[in-house]
């Protein structure tokens, strides 16, 4: 552990500190924010000041402690839908692999439809014809980014699937999910812990994109990606304030794809 | 049969092939897309007159959209009109969404073409240099840059730009309406900050893929093998290693439609531009459900149609590719 914090690049190191800090942030979120979520506690659009340090948003509530919460918001409902995600898109691609014949072909038929049209296009079809709501966000989300997940695992429980200590447990009569489970995962689980990863910072971004459209978590919540579009207007008198919730999905995306980055440099013994 | 008719047999029926599947593939999702509506939990005819509609209402507002038909016959008659130019009237507000549409395609791909007229050369040149220079200075900077421009939502970048162009320099309208100014320069102007954003998101994306499909050639043994007879650094790369680069860079480059398609939704609402992409948006905010289909499967259209022409363009630059065994 310490030899692996040794041969850390100091952006990785960055990545993890910073993601460390945003998960304490979200997880004290109740404590460490001054005002409550939905609290209107000034005018509209107050200056930073020592009461409110980063200034009130459009409807006069505390912008820092909103800050804080979408911490808990944002984050919480991407990792719950790169979680769903990844359950899908893991579960299919492995069932695909180890089954074969009409169960792959039908599978991997499907993804290559969803994937011949850009993901964002797909989704705003399906939200428009299911309706707002976390929910459904969550879900369609998850649906649509599970395809990339299953065409990895496929691809590399794939190659497990030809080895000789495979077919020695289809021999002797082990069931699917058993060899799943006990010889395929295991070897395959550094690849998916990667792009684990890289889903989640996809994810994310979706998710604060379609938040900046307006389909995002309903409205007393906070959320960053509603958080830019409420204060935008602020922008044009030259104030920063609604840049600081796009920042802080901006600096977490970046830390965990420096820590990604480090991962797959890693994984794949380098090709540079 | 002549000798170079023989030679060029192969690449239209390879070209036939590949529009065959584009074709299919753009049939799926056309059902997908008329599917959506139809497999509603609701009625949608409820839905827009709402709750307080007498059952006679919704039963005449359903016989209107011709919800009253069976599923396929009302499937050929929407594919049937849009292929005659007819998208059906939006619920919003009772216009042909082809005459929404007209005014705002044409926006859409005077900016995103605008866009794809920088950030092309631009990221397959930098993606170059970086893997030609691999491990310096450049390349880690190059790395790092990217890797963060890729990490930030679009309307990040945009607004960072707007902040500075805009608001505090004066340089750019903040809001880009290029109008029907008849003069090029002009709407170049306007549309300028939505186009920059748009190369920035789509450059950092395009350039890494190009330098991992650069440096992928550069490992290959035929490049050592050259370098160690003697022949020139820059030689080895214009002779030996892009001409086998080029098919993964178009590639590269059709891949990379994908984020300026998604980048031009978020942009247009940024810098509220009267494109497609801020169409769509609104409708689905409305529910306005015939024009969703609409700009969805305008969308998916050109996606599919794009990746075709890179397709045929790969396999055509790839001699290899022409006689799959």
């Amino acid at each position: 552990m310490i030899r692996m914090l040794k041969t850390m690049p100091p952006t990785a190191i960055l990545g993890v500190l910073v993601i460390a800090a945003y998960a304490v942030i979200a997880l004290f979120a109740p404590l460490l924010a001054p005002h409550a979520e939905a609290q209107i506690v000034g005018a509209q659009f107050e200056p930073w000041s020592a009461a409110y340090p980063l200034g009130t948003d459009t409807l006069g509530r505390d912008m820092l402690s909103r800050l804080i919460w979408g911490a808990r918001n944002t984050v919480g409902v991407a990792l719950v839908t790169t979680a769903l995600a990844f359950g899908i898109g893991a579960i299919a691609g492995l069932l695909a692999a180890a089954l074969g014949g009409w169960v792959d072909l039908a599978l991997s038929r499907l993804v290559d439809v969803l994937m011949a049209v850009p993901a964002l296009i797909l989704t705003l079809l399906a939200l428009s014809a299911l309706g707002p709501g976390v929910a459904n966000l969550i879900v369609v989300v998850a649906i649509l980014d599970s395809t990339r997940v299953f065409r990895l695992a496929r691809a590399t429980a794939m190659n497990v699937m030809v080895m000789d200590y495979v077919e020695a447990a289809q021999l002797r009569g082990e069931g699917t999910w058993w060899i799943i489970s006990r010889e395929v995962l295991p070897n395959i689980s550094a690849p998916l812990i990667a792009e684990f990863g890289l889903r989640f910072c996809f994810v994310f971004l979706t998710i604060s994109a379609l938040s900046f459209l307006g389909l995002g978590l309903p409205p007393p919540m906070a959320d960053w990606g509603a958080m830019v579009r409420d204060n935008a207007a602020l922008i044009t008198f030259g104030d920063i304030t609604p840049l600081l919730p796009a920042a802080c999905i901006a600096v977490l995306t970046v830390s965990v794809n420096f820590v990604v980055d480090w991962m797959l440099h890693r994984a794949s013994g380098l090709k540079d | 049969m002549s000798a170079a008719e023989a030679r060029r047999r192969p690449i239209l029926r390879m070209i036939a092939g590949r529009l065959g599947i584009g074709v299919f593939t753009l049939f799926v999702i056309s059902v997908l897309i008329f599917l959506a509506v139809s497999l509603l939990p609701g009625d949608i005819a409820q839905q827009v007159l709402g709750q307080s509609a007498t059952p006679e209402t919704v039963a005449a507002f359903r016989r209107e959209l011709g919800l009253d038909q069976p599923l396929a016959w009302r499937y050929l008659d929407w594919v049937g009109g849009v292929l005659s130019g007819d998208f059906g009237r939006s619920l919003a507000n009772g216009r042909p969404v082809a005459d929404l549409l007209a005014a705002r395609l044409g926006n859409t791909l005077f900016l995103a073409a605008y866009a794809a007229v920088i950030a092309v050369p631009l990221a397959v040149g930098l993606g170059l240099l970086a893997a030609l220079w691999r491990g310096s200075w450049f390349d880690r900077i190059a790395n790092v840059a990217t890797l963060s421009a890729i990490s930030f939502p679009e309307f990040f970048i945009a607004y960072i730009l707007m902040f500075w162009l805009s608001v505090r320099m004066g340089w750019f309208p903040s809001i880009a309406d290029p109008g029907a100014s008849p003069r090029l320069a002009e709407m170049l102007g306007r549309a300028f900050l939505p186009a920059i954003t748009l190369v920035l998101v789509v450059t950092a994306h395009m350039m890494r893929m190009t330098r991992a499909a650069v440096v992928n050639v550069l490992g290959a043994p035929y490049v050592t093998m050259a370098r160690l007879k003697g022949v020139s650094r820059w030689r080895v790369v214009t002779r030996h290693a892009l001409p086998n680069a080029l098919a993964p860079i178009v590639n590269v480059v059709a891949l990379n439609v994908a984020w300026l398609i998604t980048g031009v939704v978020i942009v247009e609402v940024v810098f509220v531009y009267p494109g497609l992409g801020q169409l769509m948006v609104d409708s689905v905010t409305n529910r306005d459900i015939p024009v969703v289909q609409a700009c969805a499967l305008i969308f998916a259209a050109v996606y599919i149609l794009l990746n075709l022409l890179a397709d045929v363009l790969a396999i055509a630059t790839n001699p290899r590719l022409l006689h799959p065994r």
